[in-house]
């Protein structure tokens, strides 16, 4: 399986970064292979959009699961269609967030946030 | 002639000075290109007699011929749809009607379908006109340019603009024979008034200053405007009488017969600058 953070910065060691389309990294963790891969998310200076791109970016990864804080309308609906499940993880490193996740103590998000909320 | 009336900062008095001015002067045609928010018609009270909608053209996927390629997705630059498992989502209000994506489609399934983002207003000789942009919609600018288009060739014409300095402002002042620049004498109006002078420098209109709620305060302005060579225009001074009238929709030149006269004036020192 493989699993998607919103990071802060491009190590395992970095904070997550609870904005989804605007974050700056995207890691990749492949729970099957223990892998793990740091990406740039090209998204994030979108004028608009950035939550869609980012989106797209995930489809196009093959990620199933995501871990981040918050997702906004449109950034939900492409995860959705794409049945990618949406978690909400801590601001801790991103390996603590595989763990926590792995040992299913993560909640599930169901509800978004308005749009542009991650706008700095 | 055509005058559009800018500011960079909300709030410095655009529409005071673009309805006073419009009154004060004959044959003279009104158009509020402020459309998320216009107000021109509070003070001039138009009996609006013409409804048009604004109709922009969005892509829509014909599902038989789609291949879920995601060629349409790539050339959007406005992050306008996604391609998921085959499906392609479309998100209309980030489209900016360029018509790539059709254009990259090697399927031929797409189409363009028309959809409404708001409306411009007219009373019957046109003399009054706005835009007003549906509610969550954030492109405004096809109101604008049918606005513009709806200019007369012939008289007077004052443009109320958007406030700040991004395309729905040059897309407002572009093709005007005279930019007047309102602002206050405080630092926040001082600071978007230089980046509206940027502005109209760069698109090479001519400009002139309105000092609105000129007071003992009007220093930072008036040395911002001698340092630079900047004609300040006219003043408006911080009255209280002003304000009140302002806040039952009475124009300033209503309540001030000497104001009528001095945009009068100002009118034919903008018209001296221009024809000279």
């Amino acid at each position: 399986m493989k699993i998607c953070i919103s990071s802060s910065g491009n190590s395992m060691e970095s904070v997550m970064d609870p904005r989804f389309g605007r974050c700056e990294f995207f890691a990749i963790v492949d729970t099957e292979t223990n892998e793990t891969k740091i990406i740039d998310n090209a998204a994030a200076k979108s004028g608009g959009g950035a939550g869609i791109a980012a989106g797209q970016l995930l489809v196009d990864n093959d990620i199933e699961v995501l871990i981040t804080g918050n997702v906004g309308p449109n950034a939900n609906d492409v995860l959705k269609a794409a049945q990618i499940k949406i978690v909400r993880g801590k601001k801790v490193s991103l390996n603590d967030n595989v763990k926590m996740f792995q040992n299913k103590e993560l909640e599930i998000i169901e509800e978004t946030v308005p749009s542009h909320s991650g706008m700095k | 002639m055509k005058i559009a009336v800018l500011s960079g900062k909300g709030g410095t008095g655009k529409t005071t000075v673009s309805a006073s001015l419009k009154s004060s002067i004959e044959n003279c045609q009104y158009i509020d290109c402020d459309v998320e928010e216009p107000n021109g018609g509070i003070f001039l009270q138009p009996e609006i007699s013409n409804v048009y909608p604004v109709m922009v053209k969005v892509p829509e996927i014909i599902k038989d011929k789609c291949t879920g390629c995601g060629e349409c997705a790539k050339a959007c630059q406005f992050n306008s749809m996604a391609v998921v498992k085959g499906n392609v989502l479309i998100f209309p209000e980030l489209c900016h009607h360029c018509g790539a994506c059709i254009l990259a489609c090697p399927e031929d399934a797409m189409i363009e379908v028309e959809r409404q983002i708001g409306v411009v207003e007219t009373n019957s000789d046109e003399s009054f006109m706005h835009g007003k942009l549906n509610v969550g919609e954030p492109i405004s600018i096809p109101i604008i340019a049918m606005l513009k288009d709806m200019v007369k060739d012939d008289g007077n014409v004052v443009i109320d603009c958007p406030p700040g300095s991004s395309c729905t402002v040059v897309e407002s002042v572009e093709d005007c024979d005279f930019c007047i620049l309102v602002t206050e004498p405080t630092p926040f109006g001082l600071h978007d008034l230089n980046i509206a002078v940027e502005l109209v420098k760069k698109l090479g209109l001519s400009f002139g200053i309105v000092l609105n709620k000129a007071s003992e305060n009007s220093k930072i302005i008036n040395e911002y405007c001698d340092d630079r060579n900047i004609d300040i225009l006219m003043e408006i001074p911080f009255s209280r009488k002003i304000a009140e009238a302002y806040s039952k929709g009475i124009l300033p030149i209503e309540a001030d017969a000497d104001l009528k006269k001095e945009f009068g004036e100002m009118f034919r020192k903008i018209e001296g600058k221009v024809l000279a």
